[in-house]
């Protein structure tokens, strides 16, 4: 379908083209709006060799982005390919869309998780929603069919008022895009902390299965091929999506920045993927690239670029919802819900049948040429000419200052380890119930009821277990098991060892889950890096990640750096999301969370130390943020995986569930409430830090498991051959017994519960959000 | 036997019907909302979803889609239908069932395991059931609450038209705690919550939904008999 328009009140006079600019080289530019700097202004004037017009201005402002163009985080990004240890699965790695894991020698994976943070502050509901939508159309581009998405969020402190207005929001915005689109929500995380109130991050992953011999990729290969605009049409909705929000600092005006942010369609999106996955089994696109942020600019600069040849463009063939819009805007809109498709000429006519049958506008808006130069015309004139790598490609990079942060000695001195704490049993029942009700480690029903789980008929598991897990192939059941996380009070303390913390608790998840362990992407929410202390967090978190990656043997396949995170002068605590992907042969054998059988056997595996500091209970019992994060040991991570595995494989494993906040507490609540089943334990008398210590310490390495009683030494013997260190801690109980801890305490289920679960109704049932 | 699942642009929950049809025994067929014949099916599912993005009032566009006219002709000669979530929604609209689905009374989208009551076995969906039986199955809708005037409420109950009612806890505010209805015929009805999600052990929270796909297939075979 084509929509052809005459232009209407076009000032041919103001039409600022490629002549006009040669002649004119003095006009002056309003480059510094732009957010460009005075020097990258005069390098574009170099690559140009004459000052660029309104619609190049536009183009470089945007691709010479920070979210575009990494300029900041490049040098550091780097590490992840330098240090990336060899995988014969990567089909497609970090640079593209999304990477691409091998799984079987016919299926393969796509995953990734990207960031809408600053959107969804100022319009919780659609930056989330579109939020959702970009991730998906990253993971279509692949050639993948999107078959699930997680959503990590951080949100400000849960009694703050403004707390309700974005999570609510955000909730409802996943949930309307994602559910709209058939997606199943598998997972997630949400975590309150004051230090962002002003700026919230809203992470959204995305899962895309392919037929290893589909995958997609964006070159813009073949002269005298076209370029076909597939979608919704263009508006002027999220212009400056990326410049103005992503990559400046944030403040009270962010109200008045809402235009910047765009509006979803999800049935749209829905077609677009039907549509999309039509003409790549049939073979029908040479190229296919989406459109996010940066727009068509970012979409026609990237392809032609990473083909080498250059484009010939008609802009006023772009279908309008807005007539009246000037080119600089056609080439700057963040429109959602729209792809770039490179089709060979013979196809066509296919191609816009496909689109047709699926109700999606396409347009055949330019064609590929060898002249390596990106020309768009309006209207026969030229209002940018430019070699497309210098977009893409070429733009800025800054290796910015660091500097430790000077109050870090300090912060790391304060150690949770000497507050005072717990003695009595009383002491610690009522200290297990405060941190079992607690904003961060309460029930996320109220949250997780409002997505479908089950669209799709896949979903193998999804919260509260440790991974969601989706079947690939309901013949051979054949699947995978993904897990975010991220603690960013580990990372304020130590941002090298919180970054790894991340990495290994996302890793423990999909392990005891049952899952090999093959594949990592991450989000990156850091302050400014013009701070030379956050670029210092930043560089530290990149390398400790980089690191970890490359001793677990899990390359990096993509991520996204989100900067700018801070409420005036003050950043957020730096937050690192790590997503790790496992393959499960068969999703059957996959380990619950939950004890459900009375009787079955009860240990702790994995080394318990005291080990308090940025923990929760230091944070919600003291407000208290200080001294060192756990101990990371990558090594004893690896060997606790392959135990979990080796016993799964044995029938020894009833469930396991992975210790991280809270520590044994709450692994403990969580694995009895999962199926309403008690517990009797008893804790170690050795115990390092007391009972008190063995129950709240936040060590990592560790999971909590169940076996079936008289396979309890049969599992030993597998610790023992496997060097984990395991502690038996008593029996499953019975139907909604109680949690009891032998001369400490004891607590009713019901009433733990309760306790558990009324925390986020009571502070937000109140309130919700819809669409206006 | 052949049973037909319809999708309309923005239909979600059509693979799922499918899958659900094959693990009864039965084969599934394809449909496309602007495709105005059945291909000879035995029988018609309209799958859950957000069809043409329910923008409007849910379902009041996939209502006129082509394939209706084939369906309301084939429900009328007693064909068993049966319309899921979105599906619901879309027979209410083309007044094969009477009331309407709105959105829920606490405002949000709510998936969960929910309990139900199957009221009656005599419609060719439920048959398989013991009048009274307990059963677990997803529900997952932002308009869910079935409303209806006193009169067709009263009507309904009076003909032993519900076909499952809520227990536990109302989800969305629905009248008379109602889960899905059936027409006077018995082989139209409509259902909110999703059967085909609890299939398989391994993707469901029970194999409950199963019997409203096999019980389809008796149906079909008693009548062939």
């Amino acid at each position: 379908m084509s929509v052809e328009l005459e232009p209407q009140g076009i000032e041919w006079d103001h039409l600022d083209t490629v002549a006009r600019a040669a002649e004119t080289p003095h006009q002056q530019q309003p480059y510094e709006e732009l957010g460009l700097r005075e020097d990258e202004y005069e390098r574009i004037r170099e690559v140009l060799g004459r000052r660029p017009t309104e619609s190049e201005l536009a183009m470089y402002s945007i691709m010479w982005s920070e979210h575009c163009s990494y300029k900041s985080s490049k040098v550091h990004l780097s590490k992840f390919q330098d240090l990336a240890p060899s995988s014969d699965r990567l089909l497609a790695g970090i640079g593209e869309n999304a990477g691409v894991v091998k799984i079987t020698d016919e299926l393969a994976v796509t995953f990734k998780v990207e960031s809408h943070n600053h959107p969804s502050f100022i319009e919780p509901y659609q930056g989330a929603a579109t939020g959702v939508g970009g991730i998906v159309r990253d993971i279509l581009a692949m050639g993948a069919r999107p078959v699930a998405v997680m959503d990590p969020l951080r949100v400000g402190a849960a009694d703050h008022p403004d707390t309700a207005r974005v999570l609510t929001g955000v909730v409802a915005g996943i949930g309307g895009y994602g559910n709209a689109l058939g997606l199943p929500n598998i997972g997630g995380e949400v975590v309150f902390d004051p230090c962002y109130q002003g700026n919230p991050l809203v992470n959204a992953l995305c899962l895309g299965v392919l037929p290893v011999d589909r995958l997609q990729n964006k070159a813009a290969t073949g002269p005298g091929n076209l370029v076909v605009l597939m979608g919704a049409l263009t508006g002027r909705d999220g212009i400056g999506g990326v410049s103005v929000l992503a990559s400046a600092g944030f403040d009270q005006e962010a109200a008045t920045q809402r235009p910047s942010v765009q509006v979803g369609d999800p049935f749209m999106e829905k077609l677009l993927i039907e549509a999309c996955l039509e003409l790549y089994e049939a073979g029908l696109v040479v190229g296919v690239q989406d459109l996010g942020g940066a727009g068509l600019t970012c979409a026609l600069s990237e392809t032609a670029a990473a083909a080498g040849t250059g484009m010939e463009i008609a802009l006023e063939r772009v279908p309008l919802r807005e007539p009246s819009m000037a080119p600089h805007e056609i080439l700057a809109s963040e429109s959602q819900e729209r792809m770039l498709l490179i089709v060979a000429p013979e196809h066509l006519e296919a191609v816009l049948a496909v689109a047709e049958k699926w109700g999606v506008p396409a347009t055949a808006i330019g064609t590929v040429t060898d002249t390596g130069i990106l020309r768009v015309t309006w209207h026969g004139h030229a209002v940018a000419e430019l070699p497309p790598s210098s977009l893409a490609d070429d733009g800025p990079v800054y290796a910015r200052p660091i500097r430790e942060p000077a109050d870090l000695p300090l912060l790391q001195a304060d150690r949770a380890e000497t507050l005072p704490r717990p003695t009595t049993g009383e002491q610690l029942r009522e200290t297990v119930l405060r941190l079992a009700a607690s904003p961060n480690l309460c029930d996320r029903t109220w949250i997780t009821e409002q997505f479908d789980r089950y669209v799709r008929g896949n979903t193998v598991a999804a919260m509260p277990e440790n991974a969601g897990v989706i079947r690939l192939d309901e013949r051979t059941r054949v699947g995978v098991a993904l897990s975010v996380d991220g603690n960013s009070r580990y990372t304020r303390l130590d941002p090298y060892t919180g970054a790894q913390l991340a990495l290994a608790e996302a890793y423990r998840n999909v392990a005891v889950s049952g899952a090999v362990p093959v594949a990592v992407t991450n989000c990156l929410n850091f302050g400014s890096p013009e701070d030379p202390h956050v670029m210092w967090q930043f560089a530290e978190a990149v390398r400790g990640l980089a690191e970890g990656c490359a001793q677990l043997g899990i390359p990096v396949t993509g991520g996204n750096v989100s900067f700018y995170n801070a409420t005036g002068p003050v950043a957020i605590n730096p937050t690192p999301i790590v997503g790790v992907l496992g393959v499960l042969e068969d999703v059957a054998t996959r380990i619950p969370m939950g004890f459900s059988h009375p009787g079955d056997v009860i240990i702790l595996v994995g080394e318990t130390r005291e080990e308090l500091s940025g923990s929760e209970w230091a944070w919600v019992t003291h407000g208290h943020l200080g001294g060192s994060p756990p101990a990371v040991d990558l090594a004893a991570e690896q060997r606790l995986a392959t135990l979990i595995r080796a016993a799964r494989d044995l029938d020894l494993l009833r469930s396991a569930h992975d210790l991280s906040e809270g520590g044994l507490a709450q692994a403990l609540v969580e694995a009895c409430l999962r199926h309403g089943y008690g517990a009797t334990v008893a804790l170690p008398e050795d115990a390092p830090g007391g009972p008190f210590g063995f129950l709240f310490s936040e060590s990592a390495g560790r999971a909590l498991v169940s076996v079936p009683l008289g396979r309890e030494k049969a599992f030993a013997a597998q610790c023992e051959e496997h060097q984990v260190p395991w502690t038996p801690l008593g029996v499953v109980a019975g139907a909604d017994a109680p949690l009891t801890v032998t001369g400490q305490f004891e607590i009713d289920l019901a009433e733990l519960r309760t306790a558990w679960s009324s925390t986020l109704p009571k502070l937000f049932d109140q309130l919700t959000a819809r669409p206006e | 036997m052949r049973i037909g699942v319809v999708t309309f642009p923005g239909s979600l929950d059509d693979v799922d019907a499918a899958r659900a049809v094959r693990l009864a025994g039965g084969e599934a067929v394809s449909l496309w909302h602007a495709d105005d014949q059945l291909y000879g099916v035995d029988a018609i599912i309209l799958p859950g979803g957000f069809s043409y993005g329910d923008y409007l009032r849910c379902g009041a566009i996939a209502r006129f889609a082509p394939v209706m006219e084939s369906v309301m002709a084939a429900a009328a000669a007693g064909a068993p239908v049966l319309g899921i979530c979105n599906g619901f929604q879309v027979l209410c609209e083309a007044h094969l069932l009477p009331g309407a689905l709105t959105r829920n009374q606490h405002l949000h989208f709510r998936a969960r395991d929910q309990r139900l009551q199957v009221e009656t076995n005599r419609t060719a969906w439920t048959m398989g059931y013991t009048p009274g039986q307990e059963i677990v199955i997803p529900l997952k809708s932002g308009e869910g609450r079935y409303v209806a005037d006193t009169a067709t409420l009263d009507e309904l109950e009076r003909s032993g038209r519900v076909v499952a009612r809520y227990v536990d806890d109302n989800p969305n505010g629905s009248m008379r705690d109602i889960a899905a209805i059936c027409n006077e015929a018995g082989n139209v009805v409509g259902m909110m919550p999703h059967p085909e999600h609890a299939v398989d052990p391994l993707t469901g929270p029970s194999t409950d939904g199963l019997t409203v796909f096999t019980s389809v297939l008796k149906h079909l075979a008693g009548v062939a008999a």
